[in-house]
């Protein structure tokens, strides 16, 4: 945290409410009607008819195909390139290798300026030298995939290799302090911990290690690029359309506004559809060509360049007293990490806002090593965070003979434990209390290994879960009102399957007081007003803050033109609401106009406003959190050690619920790749060559229907009064806390304490 | 060389190394079949060939002449969805809707096997001549399809509803091509 952030911070929290923009009460946050209401995708009929057009499917005249060749090294540089024979192969338009390839600057690392999304600083296919084991030596272009694909094939490159750090346990001997943990210290301490640990009268300590993931969006990472001049149009498939074309375009040395990019339809992303070689590559193609290009990586492709969830190895350790409460709470740890991104995979978060302790001790370290830059996967810190810190909790609780959620009820704080700020809404100790109740917590016999069905071992486990509220800055949208009084909101933002398309027509209709079918909410290219990125769980809050900040644009604007010969007349817009197709007076339901006759009497054939959202200082004053309560029934083979989720529920406090459909489909979806992080993913990276040897979905084990069993969640749905329409962000709270609510069933059915993922049948034999 | 792709005759040259996959999204713009891996792990390519589902990124389309190929645009379109298409909407069987497509066409040449007695891992009897589609046997059989998102749970109930539990389907669309 720099100073200044610091001191923000300090004078924000003796500010009123009232002074804070964004931090006043968004009225539309206790509305019911259309919003929560379950209403099915706008865009779902297109997508089950195979008609939604995503990035690598989107036509153009005389396209090229390109197929990208790995270095098979892992550190050291190219000594010679042979490209004879795939240039002389059938249909190969062009080798691009560092000695042709367009001179580009290197991209702007993400988070070194507002719109710098790059994923790592190295320059790309810049020179000889080589990073890491699968960076692109040269890209090959053809009339056709297979043409491609071949020629690929032919492509001789010889290495001299220098020593790499490939070997994590080695290199995490020279781990240090990153400059910062995403804005905090990389220590953070209260009291005495160490201290405090050894005289507590009940303590564990202990280490918890979880392997590499890759996010594995079904969709292959994909672009269509085309130059125009210096016009640059790029069809991606991105969770970051403005923060790409401005790295783009400061590679090429264009301004932003001379690029295009456009990604209505993203085939899943979880932090993985960002900014990678490959659209670079693809321009930088198209450029030396003079074509327009088309990029779809293999999936061998995606796992050699694009970055996944990095490895951690985490130490946990709780003192506590006889009563229950804590007195050190200490998480620990490092992360292996590049010295080109800045990524530090914030797993010591959860324990700065969730539990009461008298000491704290939290420390990150990341360990450099030659490999593909790491990058954020859903819940990027807090997913295995939480494994870590949640399993301690469960061996706390049993050594001290307490329930798990008696535990935590006797640790719950009053306010941030760490900050000291208060909690803007906490429920966390309801969703136990509820979720438990639904789930039958009261049936788990605290003995392990009391519950046997046949050749099956039957266990309960729980976990608390957490994520915090983010509201990024910077965000626009515009609001388009037309003569028959529907709408039109737009920003450039992003729909990867969360709903966004849905639940910001659905705001908007209840914003504006329009039926849904008057309201069409634009998004995914980059032509529309400056959006946010899609991460973080903040994509809805941030775009809510800016149709607010233009909805009071437009009440301005139509209190204008309605003038005095309207119902209006004389109501300031603190006395108006939207309602029935237009304005109407707070105080007296009858006086109302509606837009399309405050339109027609003014001669307007529409009315457009455009604003930006307010500073997010809300998140100064307040500890914004969202929490859950995971619970997770497992039956263990006791012959073959093989486990199987055969129930689980999630109960929690998010704030408001803005589509109770698409909100459990986005709460299980990440509740599934809880499933994965807990019991198969893992990328297995060779310490000897830095090379990752399971680069395909055969062999990197994602779910599947059979290992989904039925899953029930249920949420607090109490507004936020901090948050734009009272919610706080539902896209990565899924995943967190469910490796350790399925790890602490393991330990209930078998008695056995897994403490490194996945928990393989061979960890339990 | 020949095709007959949704009910269409269609004629297209090509590299014979051509997959059926590449020929229906590169060269006939029938991009409504996904790829997601390209080499027969996650089902997003899935198509029927004569009824059966195949992946059709393992398939090369010169091998398909003449067979009855349907995608996913031969099920249905906006305004005349297929039933299962419909039931996938209103279960939010899906979240970005790239696997759907495979999803959808899996799930009628699915069906069309249990209709004809096919048995899988998990049935219990191996001499019943159709078999029921309990939850454990539509899980089982659709597990060749991955999703990422975890839309799973609404798949399952989207499929449960358009073949009723006995394994026959309801309307006649939806036997239209799982013959
Ligand atoms: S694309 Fe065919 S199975 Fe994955
Ligand atoms: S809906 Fe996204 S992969 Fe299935």
């Amino acid at each position: 945290m720099s100073i200044i952030q610091d001191a923000v911070k300090t004078a924000v929290r003796f500010v009123p409410d009232r002074w804070l923009p964004g931090a006043s009460p968004d009225p539309l946050r206790e509305k019911h009607g259309l919003l929560g209401a379950p209403i099915s995708r706008v865009d779902g009929p297109l997508k089950v008819a195979g008609q939604a057009r995503f990035a690598a499917e989107v036509p153009m005249e005389g396209l090229a195909y390109a197929t990208l060749v790995h270095s098979t090294i892992a550190r050291g540089h190219i000594t010679s390139l042979d490209t004879s024979k795939a240039e002389a192969a059938p249909g190969v338009v062009l080798v691009m290798t560092h000695e042709n390839a367009p001179r580009m600057n290197a991209p702007a690392m993400f988070m070194s300026r507002p719109d710098a999304v790059g994923a790592s600083d190295l320059p790309v296919m810049q020179n000889r030298d080589i990073h890491w084991n699968g960076e692109p030596v040269a890209l090959v272009l053809a009339e056709t995939q297979e043409q491609a694909d071949h020629a690929a094939t032919l492509v001789k490159v010889e290495y001299e290799s220098a020593t790499a750090v490939t070997d994590f346990q080695a290199a995490k001997l020279a781990a240090h302090h990153p400059q910062s943990i995403l804005g905090e210290p990389p220590l953070f301490e209260i009291g005495d911990a160490e201290k405090e640990l050894n005289e507590a009268h009940h303590r564990v300590d202990l280490v918890f290690r979880t392997p590499r993931h890759n996010h594995n969006a079904i969709e292959l990472h994909g672009a269509t690029v085309r130059w125009d001049g210096d016009e640059l149009t790029v069809h991606d498939a991105t969770q970051m359309l403005n923060g790409t074309a401005g790295t783009l375009a400061e590679i090429f040395g264009i301004n932003p506004d001379q690029v295009h990019v456009s990604s209505p339809y993203v085939g899943g992303g979880f932090g993985g559809k960002a900014l990678w070689n490959h659209q670079i590559l693809a321009a930088a193609a198209s450029r030396l060509s003079g074509r327009p290009v088309r990029i779809v990586l293999s999936r061998e492709s995606v796992f050699r360049i694009v970055g996944g969830r990095t490895t951690t190895e985490q130490r946990v350790a709780l003192g506590a007293e006889r009563n229950g409460s804590l007195r050190a709470l200490i998480h620990t740890g490092t992360v292996a990490m590049t010295e080109h991104n800045n990524c530090p995979e914030q797993f010591t978060f959860p324990a700065r806002h969730l539990y009461a302790s008298k000491s704290f001790r939290l420390e990150q370290s990341v360990a450099d090593m030659d490999m593909m830059a790491n990058t954020f996967m859903r819940a990027p810190g807090e997913s295995v965070g939480t494994f870590a810190l949640e399993c301690a909790l469960d061996e706390l609780a049993e050594q001290m003979e307490l329930d798990p959620i008696e535990l935590r009820r006797r640790i719950e704080p009053e306010k941030d434990p760490t900050s000291n700020n208060p909690f803007s809404s906490r429920y966390l100790l309801q969703c136990f209390e509820q979720g438990g109740e639904r789930f039958g917590w009261n049936r788990r016999d605290p003995k392990p290994g009391a519950r046997r069905e046949g050749e099956w071992l039957v266990g309960l486990g729980c976990a608390t879960g957490t994520y915090p509220y983010h509201r990024m800055p910077g965000g626009s949208a515009r609001i388009r009102i037309e003569a028959d009084g529907s709408a039109v909101v737009s920003t450039a933002v992003h729909e990867m399957g969360m709903g966004t398309a849905t639940v910001q027509a659905q705001a908007a209709a209840a914003r504006l007081g329009l039926p849904l079918e008057k309201v069409r909410f634009d998004y995914g290219d980059t032509s529309l007003p400056k959006g946010v990125l899609a991460g973080g769980s903040t994509q809805t809050a941030s775009i809510s803050a800016a149709v607010i900040a233009a909805n009071d644009e437009l009440v301005k604007e139509l209190i204008r033109l309605a003038g005095n010969d309207s119902p209006l007349a004389g109501l300031g817009a603190d006395k108006l609401e939207a309602r029935d197709e237009g304005l109407a007076s707070v105080d007296e339901p009858g006086r109302h106009e509606t837009y399309a006759s405050i339109l027609a009497r003014a001669g307007r054939d529409h009315l457009e406003v455009e604003a930006a959202a307010p500073p997010p200082l809300e998140m100064m004053k307040y500890s914004m959190h969202s929490t859950a309560a995971q619970f997770a029934e497992v039956r263990v083979n006791s012959v073959t050690g093989e486990v199987r989720v055969c129930r689980m529920l999630g109960s929690f406090d998010c704030g408001r619920i803005l589509n109770a459909k698409t909100a459990t489909s986005q709460f299980r979806g990440g509740m599934i790749m809880g499933i994965g992080l807990a019991l198969t993913e893992e990328t297995l990276f060779d310490p000897r060559s830095g090379r990752i040897m399971n680069p395909s979905l055969a062999e990197y084990h994602v779910p599947v229907h059979m290992d989904v069993p039925e899953i029930e969640v249920m949420w607090t749905d109490i507004p936020d009064p901090h948050a734009p329409l009272g919610a706080r962000g539902i896209g990565e709270i899924g995943i967190t806390g469910v490796a350790a609510a399925i790890a602490n069933a393991v330990y209930n059915a078998t008695g056995r304490r897994v403490r490194d993922l996945p928990i393989t049948l061979d960890k339990l034999l | 060389m020949r095709f007959t792709i949704n009910d269409k005759p269609v004629e297209a040259e090509f590299d014979p190394r051509t997959s059926l996959l590449d020929l229906l999204r590169d060269h006939l713009g029938l991009t409504g079949s996904k790829k997601g891996c390209n080499q027969g792990a996650c089902g997003a390519c899935t198509v029927l060939v004569d009824g059966e589902r195949i992946n059709s990124c393992l398939a090369l389309a010169v091998q398909y002449q003449g067979r009855a190929i349907t995608t996913v645009e031969g099920l249905g379109q906006t305004g005349s969805l297929h039933p299962l298409q419909q039931a996938f909407v209103e279960h939010d069987g899906f979240q970005c809707g790239y696997c759907t497509p495979g999803q959808l066409c899996s799930a009628i040449g699915m069906a069309g096997e249990a209709a004809r007695g096919v048995p899988s891992v998990v049935t219990a009897d191996l001499g019943d001549e159709t078999v029921t589609l309990s939850h454990d046997e539509l899980r089982e059989r659709m597990s060749g399809n991955l999703c990422r998102c975890g839309a799973y749970n609404g798949i399952i109930d989207a499929i449960t509803e358009t073949f009723a539990a006995d394994g026959s389907q309801k309307g006649d669309a939806g036997a239209r091509k799982a013959a």
